[in-house]
């Protein structure tokens, strides 16, 4: 009946809610990254030591970063995954079974088939991929055929996934030893291992896949209005399905890359992706409910997630207040990201 | 006893309420009828309490009273039988007639049931409804629900000192004639404890159950009769008397269309209760409206033409093409596009920009291999924005963020580039200004001009009869008379009216 006429005049406001939603992730990440060496600075001024700001940190450094790049990269291909799903207004808590599943017949394909990048064994990557696209596919028809919410049918195909891992391994773990593979993390350019490029490119493609696909396109329209896009003549199953698709494959780069970083395939490989992933899609700032985000939000995420698992570390604080900071964090980026005055009620 | 003085209710851009004067007697059944858009609802939002009025006063037994929200008015006395009933359907019987006011039937912080199922076995015998306060409510019939919800708000008796006025929203909607009938007498009975009003769409009832009757217009309440000097006719020709501005509907532009060949066509086409046997056909250029009440129907054909609704008899034919699997997939892909009422539900995805809106429906012709071709969507959308005037800022700006009329119209040329020449229009001009309504005017005759069949659920009768060539009168999802509407020979308000309700 009543129609917002919200035609804002050009230059009207610059601080819009839309703005700060869109940029305070990143605000945050680079708060995070000065706040960690004054941690730092604080405690040799304490103890009388010279410290220089920044300059002699240990967390803001080269080697630093390549450490926070190499554990935040198997993440950030899971959670580049989620985003896609996340954006339909769906969630995807298989991932820990997917990764597990596809990490281990991975291992088993490449040892199987050679043992090395340079035999007939590079085929078991391609099959890696498959079986995580294979994974996501049933999740997909799980969830529209059976007519079950995304996020229950995800989570049993997810412990199914890491039943069948355990299945597969009989409990064993599974070392890939292989020096050209394990090259990912043992050759470094520009200081960085092979594996952070790779994650790299795998962003780019998921950007053009968001940006520049009819697919991407029909993630937002999904997201952003259903029904619209139902009354558009898209096939809505359809491409819920292929999401959870490409998010099984993107899995299966997470399973890849968790392996070339420890060498071992095991059922634990995918242990603590769905909080981790979960968690930095939503601190970076796409929305649960759908249609707004993408992968860059992901990505800044996901720093924020592993800068402060790191900086913690450096600072010397345990553990267990990593988690709490985390769950704290992730209903600070909710209730940032809530326009509270138009949703009446939450279940 | 309970007296509206000239209120008034603004709304931005709406003079909804006009110096209202209102009054409801001690035992009295007061009818209240009016066209979609009249003002009925509104007034009702102020006699229960939901709106409050800018102007005028509210007064029971001659003091002013003022209702911040519907439970003041409930705790005056006023009390509201809601046309979508609100009980809520996984609770108990008696649950819903005493939800909120529990605290009576507790005892030491626990509900006393026993307590709670005999005073709401007290007040079912009220409506004399014999059932088991402790059924799941989703087990009763529609008219039981509706009774219970009568007697829901009949516990206002034994809560407050005052007289009670209970508001009956379109009651009898959804009713079989005997349940109507039923219904009516209890409320006659009932009479005896509080005083009516009564809405509905039906005219025969409102004249049959009320002592007097306002019959509003515009926002303004044009008459009073008394039930003995009520008269049908001359109620229908006060709620619509109106002269049509022949300019603002484009007549002059309005070019008889191509008989010859055939659009849609519909042969006996029924779907569920929403509609049944309905047979028209649409030719290109031509303007077919579907006129009735809400419910009559319009919407739900509409949708089957589009391909939402499976029809359970009959046989739809689209460009010669039997249509035997309904989907919007397939609806798109013969060339119908459709504006829906909801704009912002099926109409426009906020959050996408203006040329991803406009390309959603066509994507595939704005890829290839799956990758999109987003400079030819831009320069696209740039066209569009040029031809119809949209009103943004650039292509990049989010569709939610426009007004109402460019909203409609970023939905218009979503189709219409899309190459449909079927449109199908719900109510396209809904809450737009005049300015903008006249481009949608401007726009369906040009879209006639260019060979495409328009069916339009229009958002006034005056429209309906401005724009359309053809106009196809439902009453409860039956066809009741099609009007040639050729410019100069039109039917008038009257004609309709008659046959709508």
């Amino acid at each position: 009946m009543t129609d917002i006429t919200a035609q804002s005049a050009p230059g009207a406001r610059f601080l819009t809610r839309e703005r700060i939603i869109k940029w305070t992730p990143l605000l945050v990440l680079v708060f995070l990254v000065l706040l960690f060496p004054f941690f730092e600075w604080l405690e040799d001024f304490g103890a009388g030591k010279e410290h220089m700001y920044l300059a002699d940190s240990r967390f803001f450094s080269i080697r630093n970063a390549a450490r926070i790049f190499i554990a935040a990269t198997p993440a950030l291909m899971v959670a580049i995954g989620v985003t896609f799903i996340i954006i339909m207004g769906s969630i995807d808590l298989s991932m820990e079974g997917t990764v597990s599943v596809c990490a281990v017949i991975f291992a088993f394909a490449f040892i199987g088939w050679g043992g090395t990048l340079a035999s007939w064994a590079w085929l078991a990557i391609p099959v890696a991929l498959l079986v995580g696209a294979a994974l996501g596919f049933i999740n997909g028809l799980v969830h529209v055929r059976l007519k079950i919410p995304s996020f229950m049918a995800s989570l049993a195909m997810g412990f199914v996934g890491t039943g069948l891992a355990l299945l597969l391994t009989g409990g064993d773990r599974i070392r890939v030893e292989d020096e050209l593979f394990r090259s990912l993390l043992t050759v470094r350019w520009f200081n960085f291992p092979i594996m952070v490029y790779v994650a790299a490119v795998m962003l780019l493609i998921a950007w053009f896949i968001q940006s520049r696909t009819t697919l991407g396109r029909n993630f937002y329209a999904v997201g952003g209005g259903e029904e619209l896009a139902h009354a558009s003549g898209l096939n809505v199953n359809r491409v819920r399905i292929m999401g959870f698709t490409l998010a099984g494959v993107f899995f299966a780069v997470g399973a890849l890359l968790a392996v070339g970083r420890i060498g071992i395939a095991e059922t634990a490989t995918g242990n603590n992706f769905m909080f981790v992933s979960i968690t930095s899609v939503v601190v970076g700032g796409t929305a649960l409910w759908g249609g707004i985000g993408g992968v860059w939000n992901t990505l800044v995420g996901v720093l924020i997630v592993n800068v402060i698992n790191n900086g913690m570390v450096v600072i010397g604080l345990p553990n267990f207040l990593q988690d709490g900071v985390l769950g704290i964090l992730v209903i600070l980026a909710v209730v940032l990201s809530t326009d509270r005055k138009s949703v009446s009620f939450v279940k | 006893m309970y007296e509206l003085r000239q209120v008034d209710k603004h709304f931005p851009g709406v003079h909804a309420l006009k110096a209202v004067d209102f009054k409801v007697n001690r035992h009295e059944i007061v009818g209240l009828v009016g066209e979609n858009g009249a003002g009925k609802s509104t007034l009702m939002k102020v006699i229960y309490g939901a709106y409050q009025p800018d102007g005028g006063d509210v007064l029971i037994d001659g003091t002013v009273v003022r209702f911040q929200n519907p439970r003041m008015a409930m705790d005056h006395g006023i009390g509201m039988v809601f046309q979508e009933q609100s009980l809520i359907l996984n609770l108990t019987v008696m649950e819903n007639i005493f939800l909120g006011y529990e605290q009576q039937f507790v005892k030491l912080g626990v509900i006393d049931w026993k307590a709670m199922s005999e005073a709401a076995r007290r007040q079912l015998a009220k409506v004399k409804l014999d059932i088991d306060p402790a059924m799941t409510t989703s087990d009763l019939s529609f008219a039981q629900r509706q009774l219970v919800e009568l007697a829901k708000v009949l516990t206002l008796e034994e809560r407050i000192d005052g007289d009670l006025v209970i508001l009956l929203d379109e009651p009898t909607s959804v009713l079989a004639q005997e349940e109507v009938e039923l219904l009516f007498s209890l409320v006659r009975d009932l009479t005896k404890r509080a005083s009516f009003i009564f809405v509905s769409h039906r005219m025969e009832e409102v004249l049959e159950l009320s002592d007097r009757i306002y019959v509003m217009k515009d926002g303004a309440v044009v008459d009073v009769v008394a039930h003995d000097g009520a008269d049908k006719d001359a109620i229908q020709h006060k709620m619509v008397g109106r002269d049509v501005d022949k300019e603002y509907y484009r007549e002059q532009k309005q070019k008889p269309y191509d008989e010859d060949k055939v659009l849609v066509r519909f042969d006996g086409v029924s779907s569920g209760n929403r509609y049944t046997d309905i047979s028209f056909a649409l030719h290109p250029g031509e303007v077919l409206c579907l006129v009735g009440t809400e419910g009559s129907g319009r919407e739900a054909i509409l949708r089957t033409i589009f391909g939402l609704e499976t029809p359970t008899k009959g046989q739809v034919t689209i460009k010669g093409e039997t249509i035997s699997r309904f989907t919007a997939q397939n609806g798109v892909k013969l060339g119908v596009g459709y504006t829906p009422r909801e704009r912002k539900i099926e109409g426009i995805v906020a959050g996408m920009n203006v040329y991803e809106n406009m390309t959603l429906s066509q994507m595939g012709n704005y890829a290839s291999a799956g990758v999109l071709k987003v400079n030819e969507e831009k320069s696209l959308a740039r066209t569009w924005i040029e031809r119809l005037g949209i009103k943004t800022p650039d292509v990049y700006k989010d569709c939610g963020g426009l007004s109402g009329g460019n909203q409609q119209k970023v939905v218009l040329a979503k189709w219409r580039s899309a190459g449909a020449d079927i449109m199908l229009l719900d109510h396209p001009t809904r809450g737009l200004d005049i300015g903008a309504k006249e481009d949608v005017y401007e726009m369906i005759r040009e879209m006639c001009a260019a060979g495409v069949g328009v069916v339009l659920v229009a958002d006034t009768l005056e429209e309906a009869i401005g724009l359309s060539h053809t106009i196809i009168v439902l009453k409860d999802g039956a066809f009741q008379k099609r009007f040639d509407g050729k410019p100069g020979s039109k039917p008038s308000l009257y004609d309709l009216v008659h046959h709508m309700i």
